[in-house]
């Protein structure tokens, strides 16, 4: 129990943010009206997807310099647990998009961008189904996942800078930091991040445990 | 400098061994003449914006199927020979550089095919000329290694266009949109970040392949 403090305090931080974003008090403003309470729940998904793939990226690395198997367990886990984030991200992303730009998916760079993201960890999943071999599909894996992380960071966060986006911090616009006057909704966005990170890193710990135990049965059983 | 020495080496035995069969290379062109003919006949005349699209469609599909062979037609105990005889960068180092003169053939000759039968004004054809010989840098570059990835997990092409093509798509947004501004004859000081940004993809990839590589080598 001495080591659950974290996990405690993610729950009293979501608890907290799910409370504040709901009855708290958010800028009035046109187009987005009350949605704008959409932001303590859509960001966060993906700041905790990309907290959970760079967990993956720098376990990935850790196993090629060691090649120990529980360091690939984890890589995979984080990008399982990560891809469940992106499509929530995705998913509350539409619902907002449908309701300020009228239409679920617009043709948008910040979209297309983080689809296609989300298609190249499918396809580290894919790889990783095709081989059967342990330590080649840990290997092989593990090098696919350094060389598509930097490819990811274009794709979701560089690319959309630069062309005409619909989205807000893309293509020129900026984000709701400038309506947050007095703070109030930096009050509920940083804490509710914080505490989407740590439920996806337990969420994350919890499936590495349960691998590593299945690994363990295994490996007695032969 | 005995790296340089073996990447000599070994891009003069590729270009020995393709010369000698000719068979990739009159494959793949073949193709590139093939793809345009058929196109040309399907859309008779089209737009400018699909004419750029359809070139860059074809020649994607053309360096997927040129470099996925790139370690394939190897076997086995060739691969460990070399492996004794050279390092695991100078050979990534030696294909890499042997696809990019390959796809740099192959896209101007597909260029030169594919102005000549399908016209379209261009507005500023040196700069597309450009274009064409970053992207299919940029082409061979990150299809080396995803190839190398690939046949470490059985040769499976499907495999190679599942990994290779969410990789591939910001350098292709990228290409796409200079090409766009070259054919539409836009001040060249308009593409000059997206030339950089090319250059950049390329170097990027060109480093962590040379990092990888040596890893993905050893079984």
């Amino acid at each position: 129990m001495k080591h659950a403090w974290w996990k405690l305090l993610g729950i009293l931080l979501l608890l907290y943010s799910i409370i504040m974003g709901i009855l708290g008090p958010v800028p009035a403003l046109p187009i987005v009206h009350e949605t704008i309470r959409n932001v303590y729940f859509h960001v966060p998904m993906w700041f905790a997807m990309f907290t959970l793939y760079s967990i993956s990226v720098i376990y990935s690395i850790k196993y090629l310099s060691t090649s120990n198997p529980q360091d690939d367990l984890v890589a995979v886990e984080s990008v399982n647990v990560g891809i469940v984030f992106c499509i929530f991200g995705l998913l509350s992303g539409m619902l907002w998009a449908n309701f300020t730009w009228g239409d679920p998916w617009p043709n948008d760079p910040k979209l297309n961008g983080s689809a296609i993201a989300t298609l190249m960890y499918l396809a580290y999943l894919v790889l990783r189904n095709a081989l059967e071999e342990e330590q080649k599909r840990a290997k092989i894996s593990a090098v696919y996942n350094v060389f598509a992380f930097p490819i990811m960071i274009v794709l979701m966060y560089i690319l959309p800078k630069t062309t005409d986006s619909l989205h807000p911090g893309a293509g020129g616009n900026s984000g709701f930091g400038q309506f947050d006057l007095d703070g109030s909704m930096k009050a509920v966005l940083y804490p509710a991040s914080l505490g989407w990170i740590l439920i996806g890193i337990w969420l994350m710990t919890l499936r590495y445990r349960i691998r590593r135990l299945e690994y363990k049965h295994y490996a007695a059983v032969e | 400098m005995s790296l340089l020495k073996e990447v000599k080496a070994l891009i003069h035995k590729d270009i020995v061994l393709e010369w000698r069969s000719k068979y990739a290379l009159n494959g793949i062109l073949l193709y590139v003449v093939s793809t345009v003919f058929v196109c040309y006949q399907a859309f008779k005349s089209v737009d400018p914006t699909t004419w750029n699209a359809l070139f860059w469609i074809i020649l994607l599909f053309a360096s997927v199927n040129a470099i996925n062979k790139s370690f394939v037609q190897e076997s086995r105990g060739r691969q460990l020979y070399y492996y004794t005889l050279a390092s695991a960068k100078a050979v990534i180092l030696s294909k890499i550089i042997y696809n990019i003169l390959m796809m740099l053939l192959l896209s101007a000759i597909a260029y030169l095919v594919y102005g000549i039968i399908f016209r379209n004004p261009l507005g500023d054809p040196a700069l597309y000329l450009v274009t064409v010989l970053l992207g299919s840098t940029g082409f061979a570059c990150v299809f080396t290694m995803v190839s190398g990835i690939s046949a470490k997990a059985g040769n499976n092409s499907t495999l190679m266009a599942i990994l290779s093509f969410p990789i591939i798509i910001p350098l292709l947004l990228v290409l796409i949109k200079v090409s766009k501004n070259a054919m539409n004859g836009l001040d060249r000081s308009a593409s000059y970040d997206e030339l950089v940004v090319l250059v950049a993809i390329n170097m990027m990839t060109i480093a962590i392949s040379l990092l990888l590589f040596p890893y993905l080598w050893r079984d």
